[in-house]
């Protein structure tokens, strides 16, 4: 009799599995389906009459042709954004680990409002504040300004999420005790110590900023385009096999990127979990 | 017992020095105005001596040893002297200290030796003298084959012995331990306690030790320093601070007392609840204390004792515990031998030797204590 009724809870197991898979399988179609479109449509000679028309790498070129400055714009961009939210952000992280609880509250909410509020606010108040400084105004300076506003909350949050953890301010103290001044103790015993939380963010900033849309497509020129603003420019004047190249060409960019934030995330905090032991 | 530690005198050839605080105090501006962490202090430590900084959370010990170690300043007016040199306004990278602390803080992205290592690496030694240094070092904190291991690798013991050793590699003015066994377990820190201990002996190093722990305290401590809320309620030797308390508070502290509030005074004894005690004391005192292991039990017909019932029994292992009630308000602790069977609700006779007695000077209203401790902070010998 007990056998019966494991054989039957085993059934009921079965069919709930299966309607689970079921399911899932039917989100990730819904969301995985419309990429797979998009990268074919990229692909084919041409898409109204479809895949009988054959595949070809044309559009890619084509979109490389047309585009490759802002692609490489958005390198530039990202690593400048990236090399200002570091020299920004981990101090301000120390600095917010240093300061009294209630002023450190106030100051991470002040620094999470461009990410708040829509992009075209931010980029709005940039151009009202700035607009008539033409020569700054026409630069990728400009553009490099809104991402950095944008991207910084990305960096300070695991920087400072590891300093809480691994108590960088006793560390600090056990320096100090030992002889070592402010900026040995920085080099020394700070840094090396964050290194999983400025990894984590370096990647998250690199991303937000290959991909920022809103404040960009604000500020941008005509010379300052960056990809995803040179992506609604080929979808609105182009045809769309070379939209769709476009698409793929920034799938190709960002995957590896956020395959790496993943793998970084559970290295982190496999590191965390040791150091805490 | 001895202790696991290997001799090092290459540690100890500098000159002990004597520590002086004068008149520091510490306060902090809080949400509800200011908050005294610590009153305005006079303190010695002889040089190769070790104190003992003991009490409770928030006693201002901790804030004590802040001060004396250069993480924190003393407000306006106080001093802080490391033999005749006045360090108050150096940094704490200055002053030429070791520190051990109660989380190790030992830096997770150097191994054993380079933590050791890292004060002399600071101070710009020669890789050559570094890897000696810290040969001996962990020679000395036996910890001999782990020179290579990642801190997350190490026992909690291991820990503070690597932090230990970090501490003393770069032969420091003086030594600050601030709770370093607190986060061990009740074995370890028996071990470790042993060994610290001897290891001061044989350094001869001025250090300060900070614990909540009274058997720590008595163990390490050349002297006591008790203190509690902000000011030193008595600083005296382990035996004058067990002994002969200056307060309630440091008698209820270390230890246990029993109290006998005196009724009457008859031809040498005392008139308590539940009966007498044997004594001539004089004094004006009300109260009387003793420990609880100078208690005996004696016969029912010893002419003045005091009798009561024994109300619960803790078996200790190497003594047991009675509550004997006496018709006080509190029960009396009673300490006797182990072999002997007591039931709760059996009848016993008590007696306490007239040189077990002792009556508290400085103040007997418990709940403040500390107000008027300062006549008593002076008593040091």
């Amino acid at each position: 009799m007990s056998t019966s009724l494991s054989v039957r809870s085993a059934g009921v197991m079965h069919w709930r599995f299966v309607l689970q898979l079921i399911f899932t399988l039917a989100v990730c179609a819904f969301m995985i389906v419309p990429v797979l479109m998009s990268v074919l449509a990229g692909l084919t000679e041409n898409y109204l009459v479809g895949l009988s028309s054959g595949l070809t790498t044309r559009w890619i070129a084509e979109v490389w042709g047309l585009y490759a400055d802002s692609i490489w714009l958005s390198i530039y961009l990202a690593l400048a954004c990236l090399g200002c939210t570091l020299l920004l952000g981990v101090p301000a992280a120390y600095g917010l680990l240093k300061c009294r609880k209630r002023w450190a509250a106030i100051i991470e909410e002040l620094l999470l409002m461009p990410v708040a509020i829509p992009g075209l606010a931010t980029a709005l108040a940039l151009l009202l504040a700035y607009g008539q400084f033409h020569g700054f105004r026409g630069s990728w300076l400009f553009i490099l300004v809104g991402h950095v506003l944008f991207t910084l909350p990305f960096m300070i949050r695991p920087v400072l999420a590891v300093m809480q953890a691994i108590d960088v301010v006793r560390l600090e103290e056990a320096a100090s005790s030992l002889g070592a001044g402010a900026i040995q103790r920085f080099f020394t015993v700070i840094l090396p110590n964050c290194t999983s939380g400025i990894l984590a963010g370096a990647l998250m900033v690199i991303t937000l900023s290959v991909g920022e849309f809103n404040i960009t497509w604000m500020l941008h020129t005509p010379l300052t385009k960056t990809l995803p603003v040179g992506l609604a420019d080929s979808y609105a004047s182009m045809r769309l096999e070379i939209g769709s190249a476009y698409t793929l060409i920034f799938l190709l960019m960002i995957l590896p990127l956020l395959t790496l934030i993943q793998w970084f995330g559970q290295w982190a905090a496999r590191r965390a979990s040791r150091s805490v032991q | 017992m001895k202790s696991t530690f290997a001799t090092l005198p290459q540690v100890a050839h500098r000159e002990p020095v004597r520590i002086r605080l004068r008149q520091c105090a510490r306060t902090f501006a809080g949400r509800q105005g200011q908050h005294t962490a610590l009153h305005p202090l006079d303190l010695a430590v002889e040089p190769g001596e070790t104190l003992v900084l003991l009490g409770p959370s928030g006693c201002g010990k901790t804030t004590t040893l802040r001060i004396i170690s250069g993480l924190e300043q003393p407000d306006a007016g106080g001093e802080v002297w490391f033999g005749d040199e006045q360090v108050t306004h150096l940094p704490i990278e200055k002053r030429d200290v070791g520190m051990v602390f109660q989380n190790y803080a030992l830096f997770p992205n150097m191994n054993v030796a380079a933590n050791i290592g890292y004060g002399l690496k600071i101070r710009g030694y020669s890789a050559e003298v570094i890897r000696q240094r810290t040969g001996e070092m962990v020679d000395m904190v036996h910890l001999q084959g782990l020179e290579q291991r990642a801190i997350h690798e190490l026992s909690g013991g291991q820990k503070q012995r690597v932090a230990l050793a970090r501490a003393m590699a770069v032969q420091p003015r003086v030594l600050l331990f601030d709770e370093p066994l607190a986060a061990l377990d009740a074995k370890l820190r028996d071990r470790l306690r042993i060994d610290i201990g001897q290891l001061l002996r044989q350094l001869g190093i001025t250090a300060v030790y900070v614990t909540h722990d009274q058997a720590e305290a008595m163990a390490l401590g050349d002297r006591i320093a008790v203190m509690e809320k902000g000011r030193i309620a008595q600083l005296g030797t382990p035996q004058q601070i067990y002994h002969q308390p200056a307060t309630a508070f440091v008698a209820d502290f270390i230890g246990t007392v029993n109290r006998f509030a005196i009724l009457g005074r008859g031809q040498g004894s005392l008139q308590v609840t539940g009966g007498g005690l044997p004594s001539d004391y004089q004094g004006d005192a009300s109260l009387l204390y003793c420990r609880p292991e100078d208690v005996r039990i004696c016969t029912d017909d010893e002419p003045v004792a005091v009798r009561g019932r024994v109300i619960q029994r803790f078996f200790l292992g190497q003594s047991q515990r009675l509550l004997v009630d006496t018709g006080a308000a509190e029960p009396l602790q009673v300490d006797s031998s182990s072999r002997q069977h007591w039931q709760v609700g059996d009848a016993i006779s008590l007696s306490v030797p007239a040189d077990a007695l002792f009556a508290i000077t400085g103040n007997q209203t418990q709940p403040h204590a500390g107000e008027k401790a300062e006549s008593a902070a002076g008593s040091s010998t």
